[in-house]
């Protein structure tokens, strides 16, 4: 039998339980121990109970997709085993506690009843953590060093009991494996270790602070809260605004208003939250002030599936807003994209004086895995900000729509914006057929220079590919394993991380492709419908999904290899 | 400096003859001229209406945004750039009502920023309906049985929530109005100037006369300092009180407490960025 490369595990139980702590930490020593590690969550919308899983897969090549296999399932509430029944194989070794857990042949692994022979009752979630790097022979050393250095700043009792439940926890796990037979020999890379653990919101915000992002406003909601948090816990070191508005309306007017006066400001929400904001969006747009919006995209209508994913967005972030004016939606795949393109998103924002999206989803947001340490290559960052002289006026015509931005108090001159339409000094204008159709005009010219700005596709497999899938954001890198597996030498694949303006040789970019399948993570395949409009191309029934979940890569390879 | 700095040759003002707005307009570019304010650092915001359109008639920068939404910009502004004198004008209708909630929600951060709030109990702009603060019974084109709903009371409502400096003038008192705006201009912290005027055009109730009659002017002897009793005079009508009705000093001001300035306060854009800056961020993930 070949030797294994890949390792997944499914922990699963109620909110409370500990199961962010437990992959925080298995995340970290897995990668401190050299393998490269993805792992996404799917849980419920409610603060204790429920039932949630995090799903770890390990493995010897790089990977940022969930397989769709689970090798080890650790339930530890009495419904998880009931909720993930369909993800259970006979091969899956399932390990958890007789006395909460029913099912044929799990093994018993008595956490809690560990936890309260420590005596303290919450330690259950490192006797589990101890339970899996057992299972899987981890020394245990690099997982006493982690707990010490998580723990350092608590009272010594609780360093304390935890380094004994994750004692334990080994060797509940080291027997375990022994009595299972399993053997988790995959090989290991020792400079991963000098890799980085990110998820979708800390990459989203590094991104962002390096595109020279300084203040962030934001009304907390679900799944776009993480960048904000991630952004306040930068902000003391890097010195940014941070501001909790009163409701997603203040946010991104507060930002507009941060903006007019140079800073670099951004909002974060989900797509009930955005809908608030398109007045702002709109107001950008002819006040042509730079704004960019993180638009974490949950399942809707209203309310929706609060925590959970979908690509339903973009036909929201592409409209929002009355009138016309250019707008660049970004949409990352991987946490690298994540992060150089918030940072590209400031730049392009500043640089042409538009709003500049990006489109990512719960799935990406909390997703975790290891990544090598970003390139931070390039000039440094040009504000795109001119003193205003004494006969400065914010909207002179150009030829290329462009007017330099100054911010007040920079310079003698005045810097006035107006939401009305306006005439070259900002002040409200009726002259319709004069400088009025003129602001319109010069604002039109500016599609040009974004759409010059645009980044094209990343293509998999041939240029001459017969079949052509087509993925956009969070959904490319699952596309991009599982075209791999197909291996069809007829089949390519096109993974668009900016959706918006499409790149003007889109049509070209499709090849002599003769079936094209959209893969969209939602109910209507909407990025195909736009790609179909630019380039007259006729697309095959598209793969879809919209449960609230993510594809996984086997399900993504059984569904492509039927559609060809 | 003089009044006419702030002026702009030629301008039109397109408001209505007999309109409060324009000795409203003369106080405030008299307030300016009087305190010396540097144009440079001067930064007017505005929402929507008749009165949001006062910042294009001054030869200041300013913003003007979106209705209800010029205390969300202005409280970006002075994020951006703590250094700028933010001075907002608006309508009733703008700040009190599309506005209410940032209204309240700004009076909690507590910005260093003047509200001038022109108070005509009346929409000018869309032509005659109710504000937030029209009185009880009036008619208008939509409400044709009168206002039904209480009339907002902005100054109580300010002290109520710890406004740092509440005050309220008439644009047919204009000595006074200019001197509230100085006072509010020179507070450190969110100050709100209430300004009663008349709207000849859609307010036959509340006319130039009936504003005269139903405001006194607060007596020296009164103590603007206690919240408590400053909130009952705020909250009297028939007549409505004018002055200064509260004001707290030190209260910490909201953009003091952001993280960029509690050591600097140079504006954003003035500050160095380089991507090298992240690199450390990006070294402590590993």
């Amino acid at each position: 039998m070949a030797r294994k490369t890949e390792f997944s595990i499914c922990l699963a139980g109620e909110a409370g339980q500990g199961l962010h702590s437990i992959e925080t930490l298995l995340v970290q020593l897995l990668k401190n121990g050299g393998y490269h590690v993805f792992s996404a969550k799917e849980f419920m919308s409610r603060v204790r109970g429920g039932c949630n899983s995090t799903t770890l897969r390990i493995s010897s090549q790089r990977v940022e997709a969930l397989s769709g296999v689970v090798d080890l399932f650790v339930p530890l509430a009495a419904e998880a085993v009931r909720r993930y029944a369909h993800l259970l194989t006979p091969a899956t070794l399932v390990v958890g506690e007789e006395a909460i857990v029913k099912r044929a042949g799990m093994l018993d692994a008595p956490f809690s009843a560990i936890a309260a022979e420590l005596g303290d009752k919450r330690s259950a979630s490192m006797v589990a953590t101890g339970g899996v790097a057992g299972l899987l022979g981890l020394d245990a050393e690099p997982l006493l060093g982690l707990i010490r250095a998580r723990f350092a700043a608590q009272a010594a009792a609780l360093l304390d009991v935890n380094l004994r439940a994750a004692e334990r926890g080994l060797a509940l796990g080291k027997a375990l494996a022994a009595k299972s037979g399993l053997s988790f020999d995959l090989p290991a890379d020792p400079a991963l270790a000098g890799e980085m653990v990110l998820d979708g919101s800390a990459a989203i915000a590094l991104g962002a602070v390096a595109g020279g992002c300084d203040a962030i406003f934001a009304y907390p909601m679900s799944p776009g809260t993480g960048v904000l948090a991630e952004m306040a816990g930068l902000s003391k070191e890097v010195g940014i605004v941070v501001e909790q508005a009163e409701d997603e309306i203040a946010a991104i007017n507060m930002a507009l208003g941060a903006n007019y006066a140079g800073a670099r400001a951004m909002v974060t929400t989900s797509g009930g939250g955005f809908a608030l904001m398109t007045e702002g969006v709109s107001l950008a747009g002819i006040t042509e002030t730079p704004v960019v919006i993180h638009l974490a995209q949950r399942p809707g209508p209203g309310t929706g599936l609060p925590t959970r994913t979908e690509q339903g967005d973009l036909n929201l972030a592409l409209h929002a807003g009355h009138g016309v004016f250019p707008r660049a939606i970004f949409a990352p795949g991987t946490l690298a994209q994540a992060f150089h393109l918030a940072r590209r998103a400031f730049d392009l924002a500043d640089e042409f004086q538009i709003p500049v999206f990006l489109l990512t989803d719960q799935y990406l947001v909390d997703s975790s895995g290891n990544v090598p340490e970003f390139p931070l290559d390039g000039p440094d960052l040009r504000r795109h900000i001119v003193a205003a002289d004494a006969s400065y006026r914010r909207y002179r015509l150009t030829d290329s729509g462009l007017s330099p931005r100054g911010v007040p108090s920079f310079g003698p001159g005045r810097v006035c914006v107006d939401s009305d339409e306006h005439d070259e000094s900002g002040r409200i204008t009726e002259d319709l057929d004069g400088i009025s159709l003129q602001m319109k005009e010069k604002r039109f010219r500016k599609f040009e220079p974004v759409r010059h700005a645009v980044l094209p596709p990343d293509r998999f497999g041939p240029a001459e590919a017969e079949l052509l899938f087509i993925a956009w954001g969070s959904t490319g890198p699952a596309a991009r394993e599982a075209l791999g597996r197909l291996a069809d030498p007829r089949a390519a694949l096109l993974h668009f991380t900016q959706v918006w303006p499409l790149p003007r040789d889109a049509a070209a970019r499709l090849g002599q492709a003769k079936k094209i399948v959209a893969i969209e993570n939602s109910q209507t395949a909407t990025f195909a419908d736009w790609l179909r409009l630019e380039t007259g191309a006729s697309f095959a029934p598209p793969i879809l999904k919209y449960n609230g979940l993510p594809f996984s890569v086997a399900e993504l390879e059984a569904r492509m290899k039927e559609a060809r | 400096m003089d009044k006419s700095d702030y002026e702009i040759p030629g301008v039109e003002l397109a408001w209505c003859p007999g309109c409060g707005n324009f000795g409203l307009h003369n106080c405030v570019r008299n307030a300016f001229a009087a305190l010396g304010l540097d144009r440079q650092d001067l930064v007017m915001v505005s929402g929507i209406g008749q009165a949001a359109k006062a910042p294009q008639y001054l030869d200041v920068s300013y913003f003007n945004g979106l209705h209800g939404r010029a205390l969300a910009h202005a409280t970006g502004i002075k994020a951006a750039n703590p250094r700028l004198t933010v001075v907002v004008e608006s309508g009733d209708g703008d700040l009190y009502g599309e506005g209410g909630n940032h209204f309240l929600h700004a009076i909690r951060r507590n910005p260093d920023l003047t509200v001038i709030a022109h108070d005509n109990m009346v929409y000018g702009l869309t032509k005659g309906q109710a504000a937030p603060t029209s009185q009880r019974g009036m008619v208008t084109p939509v409400q044709v049985f009168g206002v039904a709903s209480e009339p907002l009371n902005p100054v109580s409502l300010a002290v109520a929530l710890g406004a740092t400096f509440v005050a309220q003038g008439a644009a047919g008192e204009p000595a006074l109005t200019q001197d509230l705006i100085q006072q509010a201009i020179r507070h450190k912290g969110f100050a709100l100037v209430n300004v009663f005027q008349a709207c000849p055009s859609f307010n036959k109730l509340n006319t130039h006369a009936w504003f005269k009659e139903n405001t006194r002017k607060l007596d020296d002897a009164y103590d603007p300092t206690d919240q408590g009793a400053a909130f009952l005079r705020a909250s009297e009508t028939h007549p409505w009180p004018l002055g200064v009705l509260y004001r707290q000093e030190g209260k910490p001001v909201f953009e003091e407490q952001l993280a960029p300035y509690r050591s600097d306060s140079a504006p954003l854009f003035w500050r160095p960025r380089s991507p090298g800056l992240v690199r450390p961020l990006l070294q402590a993930r590993k």
